[in-house]
């Protein structure tokens, strides 16, 4: 079974680190996936990185610009995938924009990312309204389109969405790009409730997410936490990457795992 | 070359979910999705609102000081041979065809409420014209473009802070038009509530390449009229025989263009090939470029084998863009319109050939158009009518054309 289908299927607190492909290097993302898992995470997001990340702030625009510079392509990310996959069962999501997967041929893509063991994709750029080829060819490769909705999507769209995803749905937390402050309690509360009444499969939550307290807050509304800027941040600073990420993980576990 | 234009056949581009075939579209994040919906919305009852087509109709002819003339252009036409003619944007107040837009946009944003305005700009002729809007109906105005793009337009940043607009420089990626585009975007989901993106070309999510080229259309339905009116007696037809403009996003090219598709002319786009499409330093979409999404749209676009987008070059910052609107490649896949390109070498001796020869001191990006007429392998005939649309007059260019002499100022 698909692994993202499989663990929504119980509520537990999740944690979801994403990890930007090829950085710090190249040679990182195999252990920092690895890393990841054993601290706790219940599944990770991999950036696949573009020249130009709309949905995305300074911190990942740079972690994406030297992945770029590191040399990392999809077919680099997808042979990842199958390394990670030779040591790991971790539910895995693909995250990124349109372009470089049109460049690489999106039924090519798709299949490749399912072969490879890739469980799920999340595209900011893709909205329903551009998705109808890309939908079908998930749902033939087991794959889950991670759809997303904002805090301003309307009830029934979130409605339209959560059906057409099927199996998860990604909640952007705030207006805004990712690095950025996280939401107000009050209204993140009011949009979550939303999204609870109309959503048909579960979500998660992600942009702004920093800390174990956000974490517990978010995983009492949500089906588990996005924390991706926040490590990254915690990386720029300290020489060794899968020691940042274990004890970054293992602090916002924490009695989790 | 076959004309494709025909009078019975008429042009229905884009579909309602602004496809044109298979460029166009709405590639942005869920975020932005309620806000263009809301544009649409919006834009689809002013076009045929009475009362916003005369506020539009009176700011273009007392506040921008349309119609711009078209004008016989002797001198350059002994020197080729052909009978040019010149669509005289360079005209308009703020001196090119972006208030066109700008306006339209503007009457559009205070409709929806919205309180204040943002724009990306390259060569900073669109982030004049928004700051100047904005400053006419009092809203704020912040206009991002790159460092790049500062540097070679100082003169335009000045005039923008001047009007009262907040000029953010933008230092990723090639510090140019591309990035200040990602920068609008990224505030425009961070501030969509209160805030209009006022896009300055035929390019990103629709509604705006559709709404953008009707907002230009005025230049070539007065160009159509005004030919008609002043063409050569005894002449075969009312409409000339070629249209050439400089495509960079593509809002002047399709503003020319799309009043004659179904004419029997020939239209020309020409963009920038800097440094020569055989090197790596152009920003030549069409001649070069491959299927892509960028800003919110499929279109050709400047990229790696990898799916990365390219640096463009060009020495006219406002052409200086790796993708180019949806419509340009539709009707380059159609083969409506031919795309060529011009070097920057080929633009600056236009821009001194313009200047010595008829005393009009064009854009560097309308250099480009005006650059075509030289080029020894074009298709043009002794004796045709040939217009130009002169997008925008050339003052802000000195700097970086005395820059390329090798000249002091
Ligand atoms: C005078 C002038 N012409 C042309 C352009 C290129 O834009 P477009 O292709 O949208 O007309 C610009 C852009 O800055 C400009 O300032």
């Amino acid at each position: 079974m698909n692994r993202i289908k499989h663990i929504f299927q119980t509520r537990s607190e999740k944690v979801i680190p994403f990890i930007t492909a090829g950085y710090p290097s190249k040679k990182d993302t195999v252990n920092l996936v690895l890393a990841a898992e054993e601290s706790g995470a219940a599944m990770v997001e991999l950036g696949m990185p573009f020249s130009d990340p709309l949905a995305d702030g300074p911190v990942i625009q740079e972690a994406s610009q030297i992945a770029i510079n590191n040399g990392v392509n999809i077919a680099g990310i997808i042979a990842t995938v199958k390394e990670i996959r030779k040591s790991s069962q971790i539910p895995l999501a693909l995250m990124g924009y349109i372009n470089p997967l049109l460049k690489y041929g999106l039924e090519e893509f798709i299949q490749d990312c399912s072969a490879a063991g890739v469980d799920g994709l999340i595209l900011p750029d893709l909205p329903p309204e551009e998705a109808e080829e890309y939908l079908t060819l998930c749902k033939s490769e087991d794959l889950c389109p991670i759809l997303l909705v904002a805090p301003n999507t309307p009830g029934e769209r979130i409605q339209e969405i959560s059906k057409a995803a099927n199996v998860l749905i990604y909640c952007v937390s705030i207006l805004g790009i990712t690095g950025g402050k996280g939401a107000a309690q009050q209204e993140l509360e009011n949009y979550l409730k939303r999204v609870e009444a109309y959503s048909s499969c579960p979500f998660v939550v992600g942009f702004g997410i920093k800390n174990r307290a956000d974490v517990v807050r978010i995983n009492q509304m949500a089906h588990g936490a996005v924390i991706g800027s926040a490590i990254i941040e915690e990386m720029r600073k300290k020489k060794n990457s899968v020691a940042v990420m274990k004890s970054y993980i293992s602090k916002i576990t924490k009695g989790n795992h | 070359m076959e004309i494709r234009g025909d009078k019975n056949l008429s042009y229905q581009q884009p579909d309602e979910n602004g496809h044109f075939n298979e460029f166009g579209g709405k590639y942005v994040p869920e975020t932005l999705i309620p806000a263009i919906q809301e544009l649409e919305k919006c834009y689809n009852v002013q076009k045929n609102d009475e009362a916003f087509q005369q506020e539009q109709k009176k700011l273009q002819q007392h506040y921008s000081g349309r119609p711009t003339p078209l004008y016989f252009a002797p001198r350059i036409s002994e020197d080729t041979g052909y009978n040019v003619y010149l669509k005289r944007e360079d005209l308009n107040h703020t001196g090119a065809h972006k208030i066109n837009n700008a306006l339209g946009q503007i009457l559009l944003a205070r409709r929806m409420g919205k309180t204040r305005i943002i724009a990306e700009t390259g060569a900073g002729m669109h982030g004049v014209a928004t700051a100047t809007v904005a400053a006419q109906f009092g809203l704020e105005c912040i206009v991002y473009m790159g460092e790049e793009d500062i540097r070679r337009q100082k003169l335009n940043v000045f005039r923008m802070n001047l009007l009262g607009a907040e000029v953010k420089p933008v230092s990723s990626g090639s510090k140019t038009l591309k990035d200040a585009t990602n920068e609008a975007i990224r505030d425009w989901v961070t501030n969509v509530e209160n805030t209009y993106y006022l896009i300055g070309s035929v390019v990103g999510p629709h509604p705006y390449p559709m709404m953008v080229r009707d907002f230009q259309s005025v230049i070539g339905e007065e160009t159509k009229e005004q030919f008609a009116r002043i063409a050569i007696p005894g002449s075969q037809s009312p409409i000339p025989d070629f249209l050439i403009a400089c495509v960079g996003g593509g809002s002047n090219a399709m503003g020319m263009f799309y009043p004659f598709l179904n004419e029997k002319v020939q239209l020309i786009g020409v963009e920038a090939a800097g440094l020569g499409v055989e090197t790596e330093e152009h920003a030549a979409t069409m001649t070069k470029g491959e299927y892509g999404v960028l800003h919110g749209s499929a279109s050709y676009l400047l990229q790696t084998e990898d799916g990365q987008v390219k640096l463009p070059h060009s020495v006219s910052a406002g052409l200086d863009y790796p993708g180019v609107g949806p419509e340009h490649s539709y009707l380059k896949s159609t083969g409506r319109v031919e795309y060529v390109s011009a070097t920057d070498e080929e633009a600056i001796m236009a821009y001194q050939w313009l200047s010595q020869r008829e005393g009009i001191l064009p854009a560097l990006e309308s250099s480009h158009a005006i650059a075509y007429l030289k080029q020894r392998d074009n298709i043009l005939q002794q004796g045709d009518n040939v217009i130009i649309c002169l997008s925008g007059r050339g003052d802000k260019d000195v700097h970086t054309v005395a820059d390329y002499l090798g000249n002091e100022i």
